[in-house]
């Protein structure tokens, strides 16, 4: 919002630099200080950040729209029991509580017949991320993989969740292979981002370094259908190579697009 | 028979071994309290203090937290201690080290020579019985001055890092970011991109357009993309005009294991970079990052707590005669530090003990959405530091760092510390920013209204 004129606000004579960058440059100032509207706009994304943090999951309403597709859903809790002490121990995050055990081992396919891919939706640290991109995504991805070619896991609902929980949930599952669609840490301009991880074999310990990861995932980032494309690809790949991790990604990364930068810009084109 | 024991009213808290003791006695934090090894009350952390407090200072020579033959960084501490300067403290107990530091003998020439006679887990310890007044005090009066194109650490000044960060390397993004910094003043300390690639082109072409707007402009400071060292070596050898090598670094061998570093190819980036000889009024060309809970969270810490290994890190840092090291004290998450509380005491103890042992510390203060912290927790300990004589914050538009997703200092906020506390930029950086008409003439820190000549015609292209 434009100060009107005849307020103590000193602008910056660089606010056109803005079209260059999502950072918040030429801000102006009140004395050498931040202006009253820049300081309240910066407090609302940081409150909307942090409620994404603190926001808990809406299980009921998730599971209701799952169920209405016809999907098989069931909910799981990690073994920390509140946020509080989910954000101070990550280790409790990363493994199923009992109950939710139990419940997953019901549901496990045989030793023999196991599943391909469990599906998880994680709220990790921004339930928005799952409530927002999570239904999309699924509805994107899920046509992608028919059967017989694919034998999914019923879908699983994780909360207090880290991703390694996903290792736990699929051993406990007999899935061969994880795809936890998980919160992001929000940052100051993206509170509802939602991250991939996929992994083959997971077992407990598995390392990040045996994953592969598409972050990212909303509205003003990474296209849902772009998404789904390259995690198709990576499934595919997964189970032809049976392996995931850094030598699936060197394949999918292309830094030539970078490369095609020009390696000039305003302050150099201009004489002096 | 643990050999650590003290006796409050009659109940005997004892302490298996030397970093047992050092961890109990830590103020509390989320870190420890999740390896397991912090204090299990408030009684038995003060019966480790106290218990701290008589232990002499030359304990730490004789028994290490980790062992010798296991660990780098414990045989760089050792081997390298300076026993002559450590002569001037050596008679001395845990409790009487601080007292004297407090002291009017310790003034900052004796600090000055006492700093290779220490070791971090002596700062460490010391600072564990230290309040928030003594951290400040102490750092106050110690001054550790390094160079490149600039002057770093000079008495009533402090730096800023110009950090325009851009999520996909955009050249004109991180160029807005720069012009930005510049006309609020910023980035003496460095002109200092973190990449969102590590691919060795994307550096070059960063590093190429760096150097070519210090160059245009004429800014007496330095520039460092913060990239792995291994990839600014290979750039360094494709002809990169590189600065400052810069590397994360942390307090034990295994943890640096886990950063892909060891101290041999840290002294290989230095001597790359020393080779190209680009400083003009001094040689530091090292800039290191580090943190607390950065051994834990690679599982590298063997049962020493965080702020101990934090410590160490400034060994492995003051080896290699760094222009700028930073604490980034509250990036690594509310599992190590839990909220602003916490967060601002680390801050000030990084500060402190980096001081104390001869590293030029700057602080990156800063906080993730997942913390209990906000503006105000960054005001209080960028006014903490600032009064303790930090050598240099980070500068961000706006505090929003759009690349890594987290809060930092803002070139608002280092104008404000200016303005309350009557700081000044370096020396040279200072004279450029009057001189090309970002300060005005004359005045002192005032900012001028219209864009000097230089810039505004770069930016009439734009239109």
């Amino acid at each position: 919002m434009d100060e009107p004129a005849d307020t103590p606000v000193i602008p910056d004579a660089w606010a056109k630099l803005r079209r260059f960058t999502p950072a918040r440059i030429a801000l102006g100032r009140a004395g050498t200080s931040l202006p009253t509207q820049a300081q309240l706009d910066f407090q609302l994304a940081h409150a909307r950040a942090r409620d994404a943090v603190h926001h808990p999951l809406a299980t009921d309403v998730l599971r209701a729209a799952l169920a209405q597709r016809g999907h098989t859903v069931t909910t799981v809790h990690s073994a920390a029991p509140d946020r509080q002490t989910y954000l101070q121990r990550p280790d409790l995050g990363r493994r199923l509580d009992e109950t939710s055990r139990a419940t997953l081992a019901a549901l496990s396919a045989a030793d023999d017949a196991p599943f391909d891919v469990a599906f998880i939706l994680a709220d990790g640290l921004s339930a928005f991320a799952i409530e927002q991109n999570a239904l999309p995504f699924l509805d994107a991805m899920l046509p992608r993989l028919p059967a017989p070619a694919w034998k999914l896991a019923p879908l699983v609902i994780a909360t207090q969740s880290r991703v390694a929980l996903g290792d736990d949930i699929a051993v406990t599952l007999h899935a061969r292979m994880v795809a936890i669609l998980i919160g992001e840490r929000p940052g100051l301009s993206s509170p509802d981002s939602l991250g991939i991880y996929l992994t083959w074999q997971p077992r407990i310990g598995t390392t990040d370094a045996q994953r592969n990861c598409i972050s990212n995932i909303r509205r003003e980032g990474l296209d849902i259908d772009v998404a789904a494309d390259k995690l198709l690809w990576l499934m595919n790949e997964a189970r032809s190579r049976q392996l995931s991790g850094v030598s699936l990604k060197d394949d999918t990364q292309t830094p030539e697009e970078r490369l095609a930068t020009p390696a000039t810009n305003f302050l150099l084109d201009s004489r002096p | 028979m643990p050999r650590y024991a003290h006796t409050v009213d009659g109940k005997r808290y004892r302490f298996a071994d030397l970093k047992s003791l050092l961890a109990k006695a830590t103020p509390a934090r989320s870190g420890d309290q999740l390896a397991g090894i912090a204090a299990g009350s408030d009684e038995e952390r003060v019966a480790a203090r106290m218990a701290l407090a008589e232990l002499p200072l030359a304990t730490f020579l004789d028994e290490v937290p980790i062992p010798y033959e296991q660990d780098e960084v414990t045989r760089l501490i050792i081997d390298e201690h300076d026993k002559t300067a450590f002569a001037a403290v050596s008679h001395l107990t845990v409790g009487d080290f601080r007292n004297w530091l407090l002291s009017e003998a310790a003034d900052e020439a004796a600090l000055a020579a006492l700093a290779p006679g220490l070791t971090p887990e002596m700062a460490a310890a010391v600072s564990k019985i230290m309040r928030v007044q003594d951290l400040i005090l102490v750092a106050k009066k110690c001054r550790v001055v390094t160079a490149f194109r600039n002057t770093i650490g000079l008495a009533g000044r402090m730096a800023t890092r110009l950090q325009p960060n851009h999520p996909t390397d955009d050249p004109a993004g991180v160029a807005a970011s720069i012009v930005d910094g510049l006309m609020y003043g910023c980035g003496d300390a460095v002109i200092g991109v973190n990449p969102a690639s590590d691919n060795v082109h994307t550096v070059t072409t960063l590093l190429r357009m760096l150097d070519a707007i210090i160059a245009k402009y004429r800014i007496p400071t330095q520039a460092c993309v913060l990239t792995h060292v291994t990839t600014t070596i290979e750039a360094i050898g494709r002809g990169a005009p590189v600065d400052l090598v810069f590397q994360s670094i942390a307090g034990t061998e295994s943890a640096n294991a886990g950063f892909g570093i060891n101290l041999a190819l840290l002294a290989e980036g230095r001597d790359a970079a020393l080779s190209l000889r680009r400083g003009t009024v001094g040689n530091h060309v090292m800039y290191f990052e580090t943190g607390q809970g950065s051994a834990l969270s690679a599982n590298a810490h063997h049962g020493v707590d965080q702020q101990t290994c934090e410590a160490r890190a400034y060994a492995v840092a003051r080896k290699f005669k760094p222009l700028l090291v930073n604490t980034v004290v509250g990036f690594i998450g509310p599992e190590y530090l839990y909220d602003g509380k916490q967060i601002t005491r680390a801050g000030l103890e990084d500060h402190f003990c980096g001081k104390l042992l001869g590293v030029p510390m700057g602080c990156d203060v800063c906080y993730t959405n997942h913390a209990e912290a906000d503006q105000d927790d960054m005001d209080a300990l960028l006014t903490l530091l600032a009064s303790a004589g930090v050598n240099y914050v980070m500068g961000v538009p706006g505090s929003d760092d759009v690349m890594l997703n987290y809060q930092s200092t803002s070139f608002h906020d280092a104008l404000y510390i200016r303005q309350v506390l009557g700081l000044r930029p370096a020396p040279e950086f200072e004279a450029w920013l009057r001189d090309i008409g970002i300060f005005v003439p004359g005045e002192a820190l005032a900012l001028t209204q219209d864009l000097p000549a230089p810039f505004r015609h770069a930016l009439a292209k734009l239109d």
